[in-house]
């Protein structure tokens, strides 16, 4: 789970870590309020979203007068602010983050992410702050500086102290610059978070180190135990299908392609968008849809699917293991029933009671298309698509079908 | 011969009395020998009691102590799954399959350092668990899929593993051992560990690897394999289509920093001299191209 910059400054301040003073603003007149509060002669106004790479996009402005803190504030709330990480169409701003300004003298890099190799966390940092970190680490590894944390012993001051020279903190902020990484360290630690970012961390001109940039993500699996942090969820931030998919314990990811699939289990869900794109298609999901899918989360699993209007045609890919492929098939048909489904459905069923599923889906007299294995599944769809985009709906059907007899 | 498990092991059951736990103790023991296998269950609160006749007991070193089990399976929710690992391990058995999902990766962070120096094998977690065809079957895999005979198969997911063996089963090309090592990005046995068993053992002839996005396991037992494996391998990895940044179901599945795409991962395995197929419909057949 994300949360917003302003939340993750909050979380950092209880943890000692040094941020600037900031208070966050829904609306305009808040905004000028919250630079009020704070005093001083240069705020900055930052719109609060998600994404990554605000200040290119112009979500993050500096002011040097109230007026000009109004006016800010009144062109970055509200807008669609388009970043490398927000997809072409932006995504809205309905939050803001009114900080003092900062006297920047240097911009360096933290993080922290749980390292698979070593199974520990790790943190990383560097003298190249405020930049893309991906391009320093391809073009300049070596000015990263990484230590992999022994979980027994947590970060030491011997090792905290190395990264902050190696990133060049003076050695007169070097207990500063310690204290972060520890505090960052218990933090990410405490609130199990699986990705913990400051970039930039800054050097003022006094020699302070303070966190400019906040970004926490958390363990999905551990959130029970932190449901102060589970609040924070701000749903206007997340896919709106990914929100409703997960209220019926579906696994739901929105893709850019036409051809909805639904699948048990993520392997497999993956490996069917695969096939997709290898017969010359494209997945418009990734749908896992569980160990146990009841009739009724099969057709919510449908809804969602279809709520998605670029999506031409629908595979459903089941192994059925200790799910028997009967209940799948019943399910099937109720679901695409009760949506009157007027797209092309292609189905492949493998394991317990296949023939009986397939027998289900043949007596329910809905023109559902089927298929043995997983290429033929995915090669009926992708020419059913192919039928849609040149025909209406009915010669499609009729066309899927015809290649199915062909095969 | 086979991997980890064979007839002779004795397992225990680390949360029998759940749903979960009482639904696929059931289907084990029905599957080969099972029934002589599943000799035992752990639950503190029901120390004494049975499930269907398999006695009930407080810990997991009482368990060993009374049935001999040297096995144990983990079906605990997550909450507590770290820490009946962490039993499991501290009563020195031979292997701990955790089939449990869902587990804080920060929970399996201190299990891994304090596993450091034992002799325990974990298989885990969110992991479909471990089958020796016709002799015994520990998780939820279904049983009738598979068959016995030479190939190993080692997988990160559960219904792509069933995909693969349900290919090799039709063609005829049965399985020594089937390890599911599983979706977590901290876990117990590795594709390298695995494979180096199955290198080990005289009745696997060849290795189906099946892998994902995410991490550089893949790569690491692909080196592996180059230097050491004496026997063919083959191998898929899901998820080409997946974009970087979204996490593909499991915890483990995803792209991150530009790092654990799959063309990345099969360029590296076809390097090391491991036959890839990108079409998991093609598997099984690619397996069959290796055999001698």
């Amino acid at each position: 789970m994300k949360i917003h910059e302003y939340q993750g400054k909050e979380i950092f301040r209880k943890y000692g870590v040094a941020t600037p003073r900031g208070y966050p603003a829904f609306s305009v007149d808040e905004a000028v309020d919250a630079a009020k509060n704070l005093g001083g002669k240069v705020w900055v106004v930052k719109a609060q979203i998600h994404a990554g790479g605000r200040g290119k996009g112009g979500g993050v402005k500096v002011a040097r007068s109230l007026d000009e803190v109004r006016r800010h504030a009144s062109s970055i709330l509200g807008m669609q602010l388009k970043t490398h990480q927000t997809g072409p169409g932006g995504q809205k701003v309905r939050r803001l983050l009114i900080e003092e300004g900062a006297d920047i003298k240097k911009e360096l890099y933290v993080g922290m992410v749980v390292d698979r190799g070593s199974q520990r966390v790790v943190l990383m940092a560097s003298s190249e702050g405020g930049m893309d970190i991906e391009e320093v680490a391809a073009s300049t590894p070596e000015k990263i500086k990484k230590v992999f944390i022994d979980p027994a012993q947590g970060l030491t001051d011997a090792d905290a102290d190395e990264i902050a020279l190696g990133i060049g903190i003076p050695e007169r902020s070097l207990g500063q610059g310690r204290a972060i990484f520890k505090a960052l360290y218990k933090c990410f630690w405490e609130t199990d978070a699986s990705l913990a970012e400051i970039n930039p961390l800054i050097l003022t001109g006094n020699n302070e180190v303070i966190a400019l940039d906040s970004k926490l993500n958390f363990d999905d699996n551990a959130l029970f135990r932190h449901p102060e942090i589970a609040a924070l969820r701000d749903h206007d931030e997340e896919d709106p299908l990914e929100i409703e998919a997960s209220k019926y314990e579906l696994n739901y990811i929105s893709l850019d392609g036409n051809i909805a699939c639904m699948v048990n289990g993520a392997g497999l869900a993956m490996a069917t968008m695969d096939t997709i794109k290898l017969f010359g298609g494209a997945p418009a999901n990734f749908l896992d849809v569980g160990g146990s899918a009841t009739a009724e989360r099969v057709t919510a699993a449908f809804k969602i699917m279809l709520s998605n209007k670029k999506v031409k045609a629908i595979l459903v890919n089941i192994f059925g293991g200790i799910m028997k492929c009967d209940t799948i098939a019943t399910g099937v048909v109720a679901a695409a029933r009760e949506v009157k489904l007027s797209i092309p459905l292609v189905v492949r069923m493998k394991g317990t009671n296949e023939d009986l599923g397939k027998k289900i889906l043949r007596d329910s007299g809905l023109p559902i298309i089927s298929a043995d294995n997983m290429a033929e599944a995915a090669q009926k769809v992708v020419a059913a698509v192919k039928g849609t985009a040149a025909a209406p709906a009915k010669a499609a059907k009729k066309k899927a079908v015809t290649n199915k007899k062909k095969r | 011969m086979s991997i980890l498990i064979d007839r002779n092991t004795r397992v225990m059951t680390q949360g029998i009395t759940g749903k979960t736990g009482q639904f696929h103790t059931q289907t084990s023991r029905a599957y080969a020998n099972g029934k002589a296998c599943f000799v035992a269950g752990v639950n503190p609160k029901k120390a004494g009691e049975n499930f269907e006749g398999i006695p009930i007991f407080g810990t997991v070193k009482d368990a060993k102590a009374q049935t001999g089990a040297n096995v144990s399976v983990i079906y605990v929710p997550p909450p507590f799954a770290a820490a009946a690992i962490e039993e499991a391990v501290e009563a020195d058995l031979d292997v701990v399959i955790c089939i449990t999902a869902g587990i804080p990766v920060r929970d399996m962070i201190i299990p891994k350092h304090r596993r450091e120096g034992k002799r325990t094998l974990l298989v885990g977690p969110n992991c479909p668990g471990v089958i020796t065809p016709d002799e015994i079957k520990i998780g939820i895999m279904p049983g009738h899929i598979h068959k016995k005979g030479p190939v190993g198969v080692v997988s990160r997911s559960g219904t792509l593993t069933y995909e693969a063996v349900g290919q090799l089963t039709e063609l005829g090309l049965g399985q020594s051992s089937c390890v599911g090592i599983g979706g977590d990005p901290v876990n117990g046995l590795k594709h390298l560990d695995v494979l180096r068993m199955f290198n080990d053992d005289p009745q696997t002839e060849a290795v189906i690897m099946v892998g994902e996005i995410g991490g550089s396991d893949e790569e690491t037992a692909a080196r592996w394999v180059k230097d050491n494996m004496k026997k063919p391998v083959v191998g898929f990895i899901a998820g080409i289509t997946a974009p970087p940044g979204k996490r593909m179901g499991h915890a483990g599945a995803i792209i991150s920093g530009g790092k654990g795409t799959a063309q990345e991962k099969l360029a590296v395995m076809e390097a090391c001299g491991i036959k890839v197929t990108r079409n998991p419909a093609e598997m099984g057949r690619t397996l069959k191209s290796v055999l001698k």
